[in-house]
């Protein structure tokens, strides 16, 4: 696989591309792709390396703790550059990005997020040598975080 | 609204330690998708970029979107091989720039 099409892409961002017809309007699906085809580039992410601490069930979509650590010796040789954070049902599903350091010792950090709703939240990072490693978990929010 | 932020990490640390860093700043992080009572859309207003620094040296920078919850929250590390000062910087959309220093001996 080259590059993520928009529709792999929201088949995977989905689970299932059932859920992801009926589940999600296209624009956010559109904009999940070209999020995670920009952090890409065209490499195929591939699982591992990442532990992604994230509730799979929270009541308040306002503030949802994530913690995201990704296995690297953070070497000047070998690190890992950036960490991109995705919702795939978030109107703005790009939550976060972050580019370290060798000298920040580790790939990790904690933070709080906002939900709208039930979604997949979407982790993938990028090594020094070009390698791309994802993870995801799917949350279900009893209330989401308010766009109203 | 820019009260100064609060960071967490030790004031000493071995050489070659990674330490942990805690840090929190007071935002409303206006998303720009919500409505006010007339139905107008409340502009966003975001903290939309934070960048930690060591001794001038970049450590972590981070873009920063709608969806990192009010008052950011963030939690990272830096490997300290010498003496030095963090250097924290929050920008925000309507070009407010809050920053905070920290001094840490090593040993």
């Amino acid at each position: 696989m080259a590059t993520l099409s928009r529709r792999d892409a929201l088949r995977i961002a989905a689970g299932s591309a059932v859920l992801a017809v009926a589940g999600m309007p296209a624009p956010v699906a559109a904009k999940v792709a070209d999020a995670i085809n920009a952090f890409t580039a065209g490499r195929a992410p591939e699982a591992g390396r990442i532990t992604l601490e994230l509730a799979a069930s929270v009541e308040d979509g306002n503030s949802v703790p994530l913690s995201v650590a990704v296995e690297s010796p953070m070497r000047p040789d070998d690190y890992v550059s950036e960490i991109l954070v995705v919702a795939d049902e978030n109107p703005w599903p790009r939550v976060a990005s972050f580019q370290f350091a060798p000298i920040a010792g580790r790939a990790a950090f904690s933070t709080r997020i906002r939900l709208t709703g039930n979604q997949n939240v979407i982790v993938l990072a990028k090594m020094g040598d070009g390698r791309i490693f994802t993870a995801r978990q799917h949350v279900e929010v009893t209330i989401g975080a308010c766009t109203t | 609204m820019t009260t100064q932020p609060r960071i967490r990490m030790p004031k000493l640390a071995k050489k070659g330690e990674v330490i942990l860093i805690r840090t929190l700043v007071s935002h409303v992080m206006e998303s720009g998708q919500r409505k006010d009572a007339s139905g107008k859309t409340i502009p966003r207003n975001i903290i939309n970029r934070f960048s930690c620094t060591f001794n001038g040296r970049p450590v972590l920078v981070c873009q920063i979107e709608p969806a990192i919850a009010a008052n950011p929250y963030l939690e990272f590390a830096a490997r300290v091989e010498e003496s030095g000062t963090f250097q924290f910087t929050w920008a925000a959309d309507d070009g407010a720039v809050i920053s905070a220093s920290e001094k840490i001996t090593v040993r």
